[in-house]
């Protein structure tokens, strides 16, 4: 019997030992090209600064971390707070919260509609949300620089139609970059919400109007707790990007309209402060990892009462 | 429910227009960057004709043709890599008893999906140039192995997907019969896999096929790939060519993930 | 099985790809944007049998955060004049000593005993030209031969001025506007530079790179900006003018230079050589419209170039051009700081 046990529990440790084997070539990339770098960044966000870019070897200081919330005054060294910086963050806040919303309020009915056509037609619907998502970002930013510029297509149908008589400048201001995420996002927002409404039990709406529920309360009291997970999953989905966009203000804000990720960049390059650049790339980190710790407390509470 | 005949439960006022609208706002400016692609003219907002003269150009255009064989070598070599490595680790990860490590192997393995792109970048741009300067050697190495490192996750969704809802029984069958396990995971598993593994390589190309951030960041002299070429190519003089690139593009990715489509549905 | 076979094989020629990627006749230069004329590069390549490829960098700053990292693999780098003494100093360039090559002798006499290298141990020139005022004179018929035009904008062209985003020739216009010597420490001066640019920027549209396609297409109608670009953009449009400001204007020259660490010496002293012949010279010179260094390559320039005003000082401007040179690193410390406030 004790031998038994002892070869049952052998076999089981060697069993382990083996999966460990199997994932190790993916857990070993992983580590050497994403998720160690992140450490040798840490480090770096704590170095003193080279003059010309990188880092002076084996010089530690605050600084980096001190310049990413305060400023001394050029001209009387007082120190306050990096309103550039504050100002940079707090409009890439904004943006994505605002890009989350726009997507959140397009998306739901979108994927409300396909959720409610028959069976058959309903994959056809969802791939006409997947090719866009799987075009290059690049591309559909660049898309949508030629429908905002001031004679774009957008400019010239207002025109056409009389609405306006001067082109709208809707390119290099916050509105083009808005532009870009609602629309570059918008399938990240569609498709898990989709996938919820999917599931939703039709027989719950029925019992609602039943109740001579109108269709606004069903939609609040009903349809809206029941798909909630996908709207949280849908907004963490578009959030997360937004907040870290690059390559959307690079195209579309005309290099006067800084996000978080163009800011980063720029400390990586012609400003020349890689541990600023370190800091702040931490400080982005550490707003997503929030949200991110917001959407798994909220799943497993929604887990709990669903499942 | 018989004194509301034409009542429709599923019904929410408004929400079909705005679907369609939605739907018109995700195409519209894919059709405006197609329609000039085709445009006789030098320029991307007069029209000028219906031509392919830019395709013809940008296939002409040396830089192109480089960027896009490279491209294709490093999405090939990243996306096969990432494959076998995500097939690997989804077979460790799946039908199995929860054992010690295995929310750790999940949160690591999905850990690049969860980091913004351009974190990750900046610290492969800290990392990778001590090491260039370090070996001497700057190729496309370090490319491959950053996109293998963020296709991994994007290979191994698919593929452990399939393995969920696969049915043991025909391995289980394969092992009486004393088929070793390496036996009975050709003959048997990896078949039944087939069909995900090559979902997964295909996501896995087409989100190697797509970084812009990264590669941009990673990349040394003479790497440019299509997209970090477009990207410098749209802050100068944008001609229709850039339009032409784009919309072969298109037509590539449209491809990949109808087959895509196609091989999910068979699943199904 | 034959799938198999097939992946194998093609995963061993991709490794062969790889390891080649540094072939033997190759050439990677890394120059500013849409500043390289493709038929020079189709010249040279036909001519050495050497495959070039040319990689974009949009400031002195990036090119050199780009290259001090390292491992970037470029061979030949085209920085200004007022960057030299640091890529110098950081010890970042190879004393190539173009001054012994056959070509030497056409380089003009001017431009071989400059500061920032003297007798030329380490570059050749690339090209020069001036930071100046480009308008739409449809939108605005005033005087443009003033830095006003960006940093006091009159009304018609607030909301479509772009600025170049180059740091030092910026703060240079504006130093010069409130009367101040290029690299001063002067910090009342310094105040009020600050507060008219943040003053400024507001009614700016862009700091952004695009102006031969914009400023002909009417998304811009004022720029400070280089003057061979404007020039582009008045081919385009031929309602483009070109003004020197009064207050002081910065003259810039780019010289090529190779890296230390190029792995490609040969083909970018090949290069060297090559680009001061004068027939090439001009080839660089009919692209991005700025003036090179070469003797005798006058000839050989496109008609339109002959006497443009963007390329021919009128003669009381002159004296308001001055050479960009590199300030102390305590001034350079602070010019950057003030950058940064402007920038945020």
């Amino acid at each position: 019997m004790a031998s038994a046990g002892e070869t049952a529990r052998q076999a089981e440790r060697k069993q382990i030992r083996g999966r460990w084997l199997l994932s190790a070539p993916a857990l070993v990339i992983i580590f050497v090209a994403a998720i160690g770098p992140l450490f040798v960044m840490l480090a770096y966000s704590f170095m003193v600064k080279g003059d010309y870019g990188d880092v002076k070897p084996g010089q530690y200081s605050l600084d980096g971390w001190f310049s990413v919330f305060f400023q001394r005054d050029i001209f009387d060294d007082t120190v306050t707070f990096a309103d550039a910086h504050l100002s940079i963050i707090w409009r890439s806040l904004r943006l994505s919260v605002i890009t989350t919303l726009a997507t959140l309020v397009l998306g739901f009915p979108t994927a409300y509609f396909i959720a409610t056509r028959p069976r058959h037609t309903r994959e056809v619907w969802v791939f006409l949300v997947t090719i866009p998502f799987w075009t290059n970002l690049l591309i559909r930013a660049f898309a949508m620089q030629q429908v905002i510029r001031n004679e774009g297509i957008l400019n010239s149908l207002l025109r056409a139609t009389g609405i306006i008589d001067q082109p709208l400048q809707i390119m290099y201001t916050d509105w083009a970059i808005l532009f870009g995420m609602v629309y570059v996002y918008l399938p990240l927002m569609v498709l898990p919400l989709y996938a919820s409404m999917e599931k939703l039990d039709f027989r719950l709406v029925e019992a609602g109007y039943d109740l001579y529920a109108s269709r606004l309360a069903v939609l609040r009291r009903i349809i809206i707790p029941l798909v909630k997970p996908g709207i949280v999953a849908g907004s963490i989905l578009v959030f997360i990007p937004s907040l870290g966009a690059y390559v959307i203000p690079r195209v579309l804000g005309g290099g006067k309209n800084l996000m978080l990720g163009n800011l980063i960049e720029l400390q990586f390059g012609a400003g020349r402060n890689w541990p600023l650049g370190a800091a702040l790339s931490i400080a982005l980190m550490a707003i997503v990892m929030v949200a991110l710790l917001f959407y798994v407390r909220n799943a497993a509470r929604s887990g709990a009462q669903h499942g | 429910m018989a004194s509301r005949p034409h009542f429709d439960i599923r019904r929410q006022p408004g929400f079909v227009a705005i679907a369609l609208f939605t739907f018109a706002v995700l195409y519209l400016p894919i059709a405006t960057l197609v329609a000039y692609a085709f445009n006789a003219s030098d320029s991307v907002t007069v029209w000028g004709g219906l031509s392919l003269r830019w395709f013809v150009e940008a296939s002409r255009n040396a830089a192109v043709q480089d960027a896009a064989w490279r491209s294709f070598v490093i999405a090939t070599s990243a996306a096969t890599v990432a494959t076998i490595a995500a097939t690997m680790a989804a077979i460790a990860t799946t039908r199995t008893p929860p054992y010690r490590g295995l929310g750790f192997k999940y949160a690591f393995i999905n850990q690049p999906l969860m980091v913004p792109e351009i974190v990750t970048a900046v610290a492969l741009l800290i990392v990778f140039s001590r090491i260039k300067v370090w070996t001497g050697y700057s190729g496309l190495g370090y490319l491959i192995l950053a996109h293998t490192a963020f296709c991994i996750p994007f290979a191994y969704l698919p593929i452990r997907a399939r393995l969920e809802s696969m049915d043991s029984s025909l391995e289980r069958a394969a092992a009486d019969l004393y088929a070793t396990p390496w036996r009975a995971f050709r003959r048997v598993t990896l078949p039944l896999l087939r069909p995900g593994i090559i979902a997964g390589f295909m996501l896995a190309f087409v989100i190697s096929l797509d970084d812009v951030v990264i590669t941009e960041f990673v990349k040394s002299g003479g790497q440019d790939t299509l997209p970090t070429y477009m990207l410098g190519q749209i802050r100068r003089e944008v001609t229709p060519e850039v339009n032409a690139i784009a919309t072969a593009f298109l037509a590539l990715s449209v491809l990949l993930v109808t087959v895509f489509f196609v091989i999910n549905r068979k699943k199904a | 099985m034959h799938w198999k076979t097939a992946a194998a094989g093609a995963a061993i020629a991709l490794m062969g790809f790889v390891g080649s990627a540094a072939a033997e006749g190759a050439l990677n230069i890394y120059n500013w944007g849409d500043y390289t004329n493709p038929e020079l590069i189709k010249k040279f390549e036909d001519k050495y049998k050497v495959k070039v490829t040319v990689t974009d960098y949009d400031s002195n700053d990036t090119a050199l955060a780009k290259v001090r990292a390292g491992g970037h693999g470029f061979d030949i780098v085209v920085p200004s004049a007022n960057y030299m003494p640091i890529w110098i100093k950081e010890g970042l360039l190879l004393e190539a000593q173009p001054d012994q090559m056959e070509n030497f002798k056409n380089v003009d006499e001017r431009w071989v005993n400059v500061p920032w290298d003297p007798g030329r141990r380490y570059s050749v020139p690339w090209q020069w030209g001036v930071s100046g005022i480009g308008v739409n004179k449809k939108v605005f018929g005033g005087d443009i031969n003033t830095s006003a035009i960006f940093l006091d904008p009159p009304k018609e062209l607030v909301g479509k001025i772009n600025v170049e985003p180059e740091m030092n020739d910026v703060l240079f216009a504006t130093i010069k506007y409130f009367g101040g010597d290029w690299c001063t420490a002067d910090r009342e001066v310094l105040k009020k530079v600050r507060d008219k640019l943040l003053e400024a920027k507001p009614k700016w549209l862009a700091m952004d790179y695009s102006v031969t396609e914009k400023l002909p297409s009417g998304d811009y109608a004022g720029v400070y900006y280089w003057n061979g670009a404007i020039m582009r953009a008045r081919l385009k449009n031929p309602d483009i003018a070109f003004g020197y400001p009064k207050e002081g204007y910065p003259v810039f020259m780019d010289s090529v230079t190779i890296l230390k660490d190029a792995k490609n010496v040969e083909n970018a002293k090949l290069f060297m050589n090559f680009i001061m012949e004068p027939e090439n010279a001009a080839l660089i010179s009919a692209f991005a419209k700025y003036a090179n260094g070469v003797k005798g390559s006058d000839q050989f320039l496109p008609a339109e170039m002959k006497g443009a005003p963007e390329l021919v000082v009128p003669a009381q401007y002159e004296k308001a051009g001055e050479f960009l040179v590199a300030c102390p690193p305590d001034v350079a410390e602070l010019y950057t700081r003030i950058w940064t406030d402007v920038n945020k």
